[in-house]
């Protein structure tokens, strides 16, 4: 089986700090991680393989030159090679640009069986890639995959709901987006990690002109969207610290809550 | 089909304002009461009409509900393989609509559907999509009084000139670290997710009148791609928090799972609702659908109480629009405090039956 998977270099948005004048992400000294949901799809990707003897596992990634740190990652936790998607001209695309370029790259791949994705990048947080990557490509989607289960070409998935969930028939190749919940990322191996660095060749690089696609496809002016301003968010109006023992405090905030007819 | 020429003189093709009105199994999604009361506010700004846009199979009383919130239209498609949701059905009636109708603006709730359909949509079309948007603006002085207001930052008379007649998308990004407002001014419709919980509720008006419209939909089997075999609930009841006019939320200062038997007996003494936050749930004390938060539920309540919760920014995220919000840590520099309306230094053991009793005596 043919399986690949759309993996992103982000910035673990845990650590992020905002300054709050300028609005901009303070970006100095804040590591770069595989998207958590995208190491959620590679370990689905490599638990098919393993049941499925004589598959391989190709990541693909669009971004700057930096993302091979991921990708060597990936590879240390046994995908088989890579394509990173880098040039200028994909630079500053929104989900509708980054998803037809990627698409352009799939493509040129050839024929698959099955492309699996995280839900969503927790930079952008839209979770939008995924689904516009499958319809470029016309094939199926099912998106936050919580369980996912293989019989020929046919994939049946557990489709999480807020209260629960669908379970999905669909065949291949179809896309698939998954959550956390479906599984647990295996480790990097040491002796894979050599390897990853040991063997560059495995990561492909594909330019604006390696692959099929106009210049009014994809990067910043073509997108449909654009990032009009962008600010830190207010702290809301600091309120006020009740004081005494508990008991008076609780007095304060229900003779507070009188007199503003809160109840 | 979705771009505008360069000169943007076609633009006046697009009209109206449309919601997707989500149903699941007969029963209407309440953020498509939002989207609605969202929606009328932004068709006003522009003068143009509120349209919802209904799909499945025998829907009873649906579209009569949804004009009852103000929507002038309701494009309805009902058939036998709409019955449940699948991304390529609903797809392709979309597209279809579209085609026929032009709207300028879309508005889908972020739910799980939302979040599978849109994009999809959007990409079919050719235009843009903003996710999971917060918040809304047509009219530019509103944006430029909704900027002013929560941040010093500036944008330029010109830009704003500019995008005088795009829709002003606002949302949270970088896991609640940063906001951005997002403008598509090269392509129609505009379409926006919209984050469930956040917008108020249109109000019912059974008196009002309004047109339904029943699509014309051409679809076939070989449509559809995915098949529903079974959907499944988990959660004993869909746990209300969007609808709860009182939170009672625990975190990781509950100490432990028994904690959350406290918390309990709080939400039944103030008539309101459990929540928790992410390091409760991750802990394994209480079910994943109680979380509130960015990667939960985002909430407006009446009265928030957070007990024992530190506010990661992935929390405040999701709770500090509430109307009230008294927070009971320990810890005085917890970063909740610099969000709390009413702020306790204590220990919420012995603070919450202190508050039980109160309650008792002052409602
Ligand atoms: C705050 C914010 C909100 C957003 N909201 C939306 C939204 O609602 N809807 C929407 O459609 N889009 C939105 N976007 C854009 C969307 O997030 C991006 O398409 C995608 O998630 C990458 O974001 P980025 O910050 O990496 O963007 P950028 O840094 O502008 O990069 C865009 C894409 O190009 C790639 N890239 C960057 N440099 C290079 C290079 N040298 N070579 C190759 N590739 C490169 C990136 O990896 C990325 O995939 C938003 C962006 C921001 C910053
Ligand atoms: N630049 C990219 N390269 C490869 N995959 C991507 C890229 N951007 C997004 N994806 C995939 O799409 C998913 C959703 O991303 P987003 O729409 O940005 O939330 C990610 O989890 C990835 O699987």
């Amino acid at each position: 089986m043919k399986i690949l998977v759309c993996a992103k270099q982000v910035p673990n948005t845990k650590n992020v700090t905002t300054d709050p004048v300028t609005g901009r992400i303070n970006r100095e000294g804040v590591e770069s991680i595989l998207n958590p949901d995208d190491a959620n799809g590679l370990e689905a990707a490599l638990a098919i393989k393993d049941a499925n003897p004589g598959s391989t596992v190709t990541v693909i990634s669009m971004g700057p030159d930096q993302a091979k740190e991921m990708l060597i990652e990936c590879m240390a936790m046994g995908a088989d090679d890579c394509i990173l998607l880098s040039d200028r001209k994909f630079g500053g695309s929104d989900t509708w640009a980054t998803s037809n370029a990627i698409a352009a790259g799939i493509k040129k791949i050839g024929d698959f069986d099955l492309l699996i994705g995280g839900r969503q990048a927790i930079d952008g947080d839209t979770a939008q890639v995924g689904p516009q990557i499958a319809e470029k490509l016309g094939i199926p989607q099912v998106t936050y995959a919580q369980d996912i289960k293989i019989d020929g070409k046919k994939v049946t998935v557990q489709r999480q709901l807020e209260d629960g969930y669908e379970t999905i028939e669909v065949q291949m190749p179809c896309m698939i987006t998954c959550v956390k919940e479906l599984n647990e990322p295996r480790y990097m191996n040491i002796g894979r990690i050599y390897d990853a660095y040991d063997h560059p060749e495995r990561i492909t690089v594909w330019g604006f002109d390696d692959v099929d696609i106009r210049e009014d496809e994809t990067g910043l002016k073509p997108s449909p969207t654009n990032v009009f301003t962008s600010f830190a968010p207010a702290p809301k109006g600091a309120g006020k610290m009740l004081e005494g023992t508990e008991q008076e405090m609780v007095d304060q905030l229900f003779a507070e809550f009188k007199e503003k007819h809160i109840i | 089909m979705g771009r505008l020429k360069e000169d943007r003189s076609d633009r006046s093709d697009w009209k109206g304002v449309w919601v997707f009105a989500e149903q699941r199994q007969g029963v209407l999604n309440s953020v498509a009461i939002e989207l609605l009361g969202e929606g009328k506010k932004l068709a006003d700004d522009i003068g143009t009409e509120l349209c919802a846009l209904l799909i499945g199979e025998n829907m009873g009383d649906i579209a009569k509900d949804l004009i009852a919130y103000g929507a002038d239209k309701v494009y309805v498609a009902d058939a036998p393989l709409l019955k449940n949701y699948t991304t390529d059905g609903y797809t392709n009636v979309f597209e279809q609509a579209i085609e026929a109708y032009k709207p300028e603006i879309i508005l889908l709730g972020a739910t799980h559907i939302g979040r599978d359909l849109a994009p999809r949509v959007a990409k079919r079309v050719t235009t843009g999509l903003t996710a999971d948007c917060t918040h809304l603006d047509y009219d530019s002085t509103k944006y430029t009084d909704f900027l002013a207001a929560i941040t010093p930052a500036k944008v330029a008379d010109k830009k704003i000139e500019d995008n005088a007649y795009n829709l002003k998308m606002t949302r949270p990004a970088f896991g609640g670290n940063l906001m951005a407002t997002i403008t598509c001014g090269s392509c129609r419709p505009q379409m926006a997710t919209v984050r469930p919980g956040v917008m108020d509720k249109a109000t019912r008006d059974d008196s009002r009148k309004g047109e339904v419209i029943s699509l014309d939909i051409k679809l076939s089997e070989a449509d559809i791609r995915t098949k529903v075999l079974e959907i499944v609930k988990t959660a004993k009841d869909m746990v209300s928090l969007t609808d709860a006019e009182i939170i009672v939320s625990g975190g990781a200062g509950l100490g432990s799972a028994d904690g959350f038997k406290l918390m309990q007996e709080f939400a039944d003494a103030v008539g309101g609702v459990v929540g928790a936050s992410r390091a409760a749930v991750d802990a394994g004390w209480i079910d994943h659908s109680h979380q509130v938060g960015q990667t939960g539920t985002t909430v407006k309540p009446k009265i928030y109480f957070a007990c024992g919760i530190s506010g990661a920014i992935q929390h405040l995220a999701g709770m500090q629009n509430s109307d009230i919000i008294v927070a009971i840590n320990k810890n005085e520099i917890a970063p909740i405090f610099e969000v709390a309306d009413y702020g306790i230094v204590g220990d919420l053991y012995k603070v919450v039956p202190m508050i039980i009793e109160a309650w008792g005596k002052n409602a």
